[in-house]
């Protein structure tokens, strides 16, 4: 087994490519920052010239017709996509352009895709345990033990989402609800600083609508949370402050209310729904 | 312990269980029974199921990075000939002056080809303990060299599955020169004795089918081992979503490449195995061919499973045999037609069948890891 | 066709002696027979006879004069004569003074044959002929001679390859008939040679303006010469020479990278062929098909199939080959697709085990049906030979076939990818299925139509292979890993993409094997696919946008 052990040495070696882990600082502001971002696929411009900041503990919900860049946006404070200029901040430390998926992720930002996206091979509970905030180094990870009181926040965040009976199930033969709620049971085994979550509600029934507003309105405060919805009321059951974005930048920003009687709006994009 | 886990495991402790009485039969068939007895088993035998021992540790390797890890290796015959060259390496020194050309230290190849000196990577293989490390590590390199620049770039799927090949492609290339140093065409052979042992006594023969048998139990709980632990969940997780495995944390190309040295260097354990037992190690082993019918006895057996890709390597080598005595033209028809036949009807190979059977009766309990066809897409 | 004289070859033995003794046998076999239609009638006042009997009775110090007499007297014998000579094969009886050729000098009895009909005179014995003597001197100076005969030949081609076998030959002797000839010859390119010829001499004896003839070429020979000159101990000449030498270099390897950029494209068209369909199938259906290196092997099977249906033909066989061979492999590709990959929709993995055990079967097949053994396919006459540039350059024709067949097949599938109903629908599958499928495109009939292009430009290939590798159950095996190379380096999807890809591997393949080695060489271009694999994952040309993201 010793070379077992000497893999575990290399990782060491590596150990100073992954950050370390410090509490995101927000004493001077905001906890995300993006300015001047600036994407183009193959000249298609997706985010245009992109300035937003969420403070922390906020809640903000990002609407916008198809195209507007939601989901890029998303893309570029994750990590997943590398914008051609700009600067994205995670409180006044963390430069998120010079980091990849996992660090940011480790850092405290949870993500949850438009397609709920869980591990369908693996249980509901398997599911929740991966996504705990733990050690995510691979050696780590292989000698991982389930303790006890992991076991009991698994049990909490099951009676969250509601899914303490289907514990021991395929995650995959969960309906598409189940896999919503599934998913932003992930995010919260995470225990993220920012949560960014992109439709949640698709798929849901009325009352599980209520339940995940309820659920979303509680972290925020705690947490800081951005919602992308196209769901109108579910936006304004949940919304203080509202972004609109059009085109790849912001078109207006306010309360709901401000939001939709902002003439610009209504022209993009509220006109055709009012 | 994550090593140990596996031991408190039913279907360890079968697999186990009934490797270990295959291991005892033998062994008492061939030592108790009169030669002329049916129940004889000669030593030709022995070494033939040692050589399926051997196939099984590699089975079991290509099952965990393609059935946990979702990367179809087309190239693990690569870490199986490389496992094998360093043990060749070793036995060669092991000849001696006793070669054609007396040559205390040049093997006789190399003084064939006017050869002075022994090239500096032969050094120190005259010593066991040094070619035992070498099996673990020549394997174990290139995997790490390889897996680090393919998952870093995030090289999946089918490329990866010809990347790899084109991999074993080159090797094979490369070990064909003579300039090699590791003779060529020919490869390595005649060789005397290992450890001290003849070779050719029946004796050793046991001795190695046995050490075989005990390395394939060891390789297996070390397999089960990972998959049944924390990171087997992760390496599942990133088969199936790797974007969310990525945004959960994990960093997927280290588990991939952990997984991937692992698998490469229990490979090149085999093909250590594997060639004191047949005799000769030549460029042949890393023939693309060799290394995708591998997959194919690991498909047949069931992927994801590990025992089903030792039931698989065995089957179907056995059928091999069986074949290329009775009917060597048809072989090639069966094992094309295996190819297809499997994909096709049997995706989950033989362990999925028998799964199904058991279901049937009792709830399935064990972590079900069927490979699920959804891709995360963000 | 007429065997021909062996070349020198590198390693005698027993048997390759006999076989050029053999070879030369016929050859003065068919010079008779060809000298037995002229009229018989004249044979006593025949000029030769004069001329053989000189030959024979001369002494040794005025042999050249009767040789140069046979030479000048224009006779269509004299060659035949005078090789006899040469080869000690011209006798003369003892009792009749008759001069005849000995066709045979084995044993006791010779078999002879009159040098002025051609006509067999049967055996004799050896002790009744008395052999014409030649010294080494003149036997030197007979190739010269020889050579001098063809300079009068009608065909300047002839003219040319004689004066070209001159360069290096002529000694004092010869300048002067050559400079007459020199004077009567009309065709710019044989006065080239002979003036080049001549030059080489007189290099040799030191004359600086011949120098300058020689800087203009690049014949060894003429290198040769001028590498001798620098030595000389002359130090204008050595210095001009130098200096000739130097401009000749550098024109050689002007050459010596259009040879090799030949070489590179000609590979590359081979690669672009054979990869080309696996791009197609590759993109549309995310499927490698392993056995598309069978489906080439198919193409080539059937241009072999044809020239056994059309003896004597191989051109035109060669020709129905390519619409034959694209059928061929085409319903061999739907007959795969309909039986087997159709059932691993969305299961590339699986698709590519599945693809590879057909091409398993249909190796072992084509072993179990046809042979094991490689085929021979006949290459036309008018593909065979090459396109000689000049002395350092000559490209074969058949490369030249295979690259213009392959940039005609390029552009053909351009144009069917552009502009046809076809072409439009594959693209859409191609970036995004799904869509595709709601817009009313039946992505079904786009596979199923899509492979069995792929699999026809496969058959093509196939033919086009025919003609410059062997034709056995292996050929597809050689180059599957190759097309798969070219396919993950140019990008998926992007047939400019696999043209260039193809194209600058084989070329990178040429340039590196002069120092490398082949095999070094393919292994220093697998591992630099692998490496840049790491660099871009998708190839040279990856698909863009949104849809290529996920």
């Amino acid at each position: 087994m010793s070379i077992i052990e000497e893999l575990s040495n290399r990782d060491r070696v590596f150990e100073f490519l992954t950050p370390a882990v410090s509490p995101v600082d927000t004493r001077h502001g905001p906890i995300l920052y993006m300015e001047d971002v600036n994407v183009s696929f193959d000249g298609f411009r997706a985010i245009n010239n992109l300035n937003m900041t969420i403070d922390d503990g906020e809640l903000r919900c990002i609407i916008g017709p198809n195209g507007a860049g939601k989901t890029t946006m998303m893309d570029i404070i994750t990590g997943k996509t590398a914008p051609d200029t700009g600067s994205v901040w995670f409180g006044s430390r963390h430069n998120l352009l010079t980091m990849n998926e996992p660090e940011i992720a480790t850092l405290g930002i949870g993500r949850k895709f438009q397609k709920p996206t869980v591990f369908e091979a693996l249980t509901v509970f398997e599911n929740l345990e991966l996504a705990m905030a733990t050690d995510k180094r691979v050696i780590p990870t292989l000698r991982a033990a389930m303790k006890a009181e992991f076991r009991e926040r698994i049990g909490e965040v099951l009676e969250t989402i509601g899914l303490q009976d289907l514990r021991n199930q395929l995650a995959g033969i969960l309906s598409h609800g189940q896999k919503q709620w599934l998913e932003i049971g992930m995010l919260l085994m995470q225990k993220p600083r920012l949560l960014l979550v992109d439709e949640p509600v698709a798929g849901m029934t009325e009352q599980e609508m209520e339940r995940t507003a309820e659920l979303l309105t509680s972290l925020a405060g705690k947490q800081s949370v951005v919602v992308v919805e196209h769901d109108m009321g579910f936006v304004r059951s949940i919304a203080r402050k509202v972004t609109v974005l059009h085109q790849g930048s912001v078109l207006a920003e306010g309360s709901m209310d401000q939001v939709s009687n902002d003439p610009e709006v209504i022209k993009v994009y509220l006109g055709e729904e009012a | 312990m994550w090593l140990t886990r596996p031991l408190r495991e039913r279907s360890t402790q079968i697999f186990l269980g009934v490797l270990f009485a295959a291991l005892a039969i033998v062994t008492f068939l061939h030592v108790a029974m009169p030669e002329d007895s049916a129940l004889y088993v000669s030593a030709y035998t022995v070494t033939l199921l040692g050589k399926y021992l051997c196939y099984a540790l590699l089975a079991v390797a290509v099952d965990l990075v393609w059935g946990y890890l979702g990367i179809l290796s087309l190239g693990h015959g690569a870490f199986f000939a490389i496992g094998g060259y360093a043990m060749g390496m070793y036995l060669m020194r092991q000849i001696g002056d006793r070669g054609t050309y007396g040559d205390p230290i040049l093997p006789d190849f190399m003084v064939f080809l006017n050869w002075q000196e022994l090239p500096w990577y032969w050094l120190g293989f005259d010593m066991a303990w040094f070619a035992f490390i070498m099996v673990l590590l020549a394997p174990g390199l290139l995997a790490l060299v390889f897996g680090f620049l393919a998952f870093r770039s995030r090289v999946t799927g089918v490329y990866l599955s010809i990347i790899t090949q084109a991999l074993t492609f080159a090797l094979m290339l490369a070990f064909f020169r003579n300039e090699m140093g590791f003779g060529g065409n020919n490869g390595l052979t005649d060789f005397r004795d290992i450890l001290g042992f003849n070779l050719r006594t029946d004796a050793t023969r046991l001795g190695l089918f046995i050490a075989t048998g005990i390395a394939l139990a060891i390789g297996y709980v070390i397999c089960r081992g990972i998959v049944t632990s924390k990171l087997g969940r992760v390496s599942i997780a990133c088969r199936d979503a790797e974007a969310r495995a990525r945004f959960l944390g994990y960093r997927v190309d280290r588990v991939q490449l952990f997984v991937f040295v692992v698998s490469a260097m229990l490979a090149g354990v085999a093909g250590a195995l594997y060639v004191p037992q047949v005799g000769i190690i030549n460029p042949s082993e890393f023939s693309p061919l060799f290394s995708i019918e591998v997959v194919v006895w690991v498909a047949l057996g069931g992927r994801a499973t590990l025992y089903g890709a030792v039931i698989g390597a065995v089957l179907v080598n056995y059928a091999k045999t069986v074949f290329t005595g009775v009917m060597p033209d048809a072989w090639l028809f069966a094992l094309g037609g295996l190819f297809v036949l499997v994909t096709v009807f049997l995706p989950k190979g033989i362990a999925g069948l028998l799964a199904s059977r058991r279901k049937g009766k009792q709830d399935e309990q064990d972590t079900p890891t069927a490979p699920s066809t959804t891709e995360a897409t963000a | 066709m007429l065997p021909r004289l062996s070349p020198p070859q590198l390693a005698f033995n027993r048997q390759d002696i006999i076989m050029s003794i053999l070879r030369s046998l016929t050859l003065l076999l068919i010079a008779l027979v060809s000298v037995l239609s002229l009229p018989a009638s004249a044979q006593e006042d025949d000029p030769g006879k004069a001329l053989l009997n000189n030959l024979a009775e001369v002494p040794a110090s005025r042999v050249e004069e009767a040789i140069n007499a046979i030479v000048s007297s224009g006779d269509e014998r004299a060659r035949g004569w005078l090789e006899a000579y040469g080869n000690n094969r011209l006798s003369r009886i003892d009792d009749t003074g008759q001069v005849v050729i000995v066709l045979n000098n084995r044993g006791r009895d010779w078999e002879i044959a009159n040098p002025l009909t051609g006509e067999n005179m049967g055996e004799m014995s050896r002790r009744e002929l008395d052999r014409i003597a030649i010294n080494n001197r003149i036997r030197g100076q007979l190739e010269g001679i020889l050579a001098m005969l063809d300079l009068n030949a009608t065909d300047p081609d002839v003219r040319e390859a004689s004066a070209q076998d001159m360069m290096g030959k002529v000694d004092a002797s010869l300048v002067e008939p050559l400079e007459a000839q020199l004077e009567r010859e009309e065709n710019a390119s044989v006065r080239n040679r002979i003036e080049e010829a001549l030059a080489i001499y007189r290099v040799g004896e030191g004359n600086l303006e011949a120098v300058d003839v020689l800087a203009g070429s690049l014949h060894p020979r003429a290198r040769a010469a001028l590498n001798e000159a620098v030595r000389s101990d002359n130090p204008a000449l050595a210095d001009k020479a130098e200096q000739a030498l130097a401009s000749i270099e550098q024109k050689l390897k002007l050459n010596r990278a259009a040879e090799t950029l030949y070489f590179g494209l000609s590979l590359g068209s081979v690669l672009v062929l054979a990869a080309i369909g696996l791009a197609i199938t590759f993109g549309v259906m995310g499927v490698i098909n392993m056995a598309h290196g069978e489906l080439i092997m198919l193409g080539a099977y059937t241009t072999w199939g044809m020239q056994q249906l059309l003896p004597g033909q191989p051109g035109l066989a060669l020709i129905f080959s390519i619409p034959a061979g694209f059928l061929v492999a085409a319903t061999a590709g739907i007959i795969i697709e309909r039986s087997v990959i159709q059932f691993l929709k969305g299961r590339p993995l699986e698709t590519l085990l599945a693809t590879f055990g057909i091409s398993l079967i249909l190796q072992q097949l084509v072993r179990t049906v046809i042979s094991p053994q490689n085929r021979t396919v006949v290459t036309p006459e008018w593909m065979s030979g090459s396109l000689v540039i000049n002395d350092a350059l000559s490209l074969t024709l058949n490369r030249l076939y295979v690259l213009a067949f392959a940039l005609i097949v390029f552009a053909a599938l351009m144009m069917i990818m552009r502009k046809t109903r076809l072409g439009l629908e594959v693209r859409a599958v191609t970036q995004n299925r799904a869509m595709a499928r709601s817009m009313g495109i039946r992505a079904t009939r786009v596979d199923i139509m899509t492979f069995a292009l792929g699999s026809g430009v496969a058959g093509l290939a196939g033919v086009a292979l025919s003609q410059l590798t062997n034709v056995g159950p292996n050929l597809g095996q050689n180059y599957i890993i190759d097309s798969f190379m070219v396919v993950v380096f140019g990008g998926v999807g992007n047939l400019w993409g696999t043209l260039i890809a193809g194209l600058s591997l084989g070329t990178i393949n040429q340039l590196l094997e002069p120092w490398a080695g082949a095999v070094l060489a393919k292994i220093i271009v697998l591992v630099f696919i692998i490496l840049f694999i790491q660099k871009r994952p998708k190839g040279l040309f990856p698909q863009k946008g949104r849809a290529a993201e996920g």
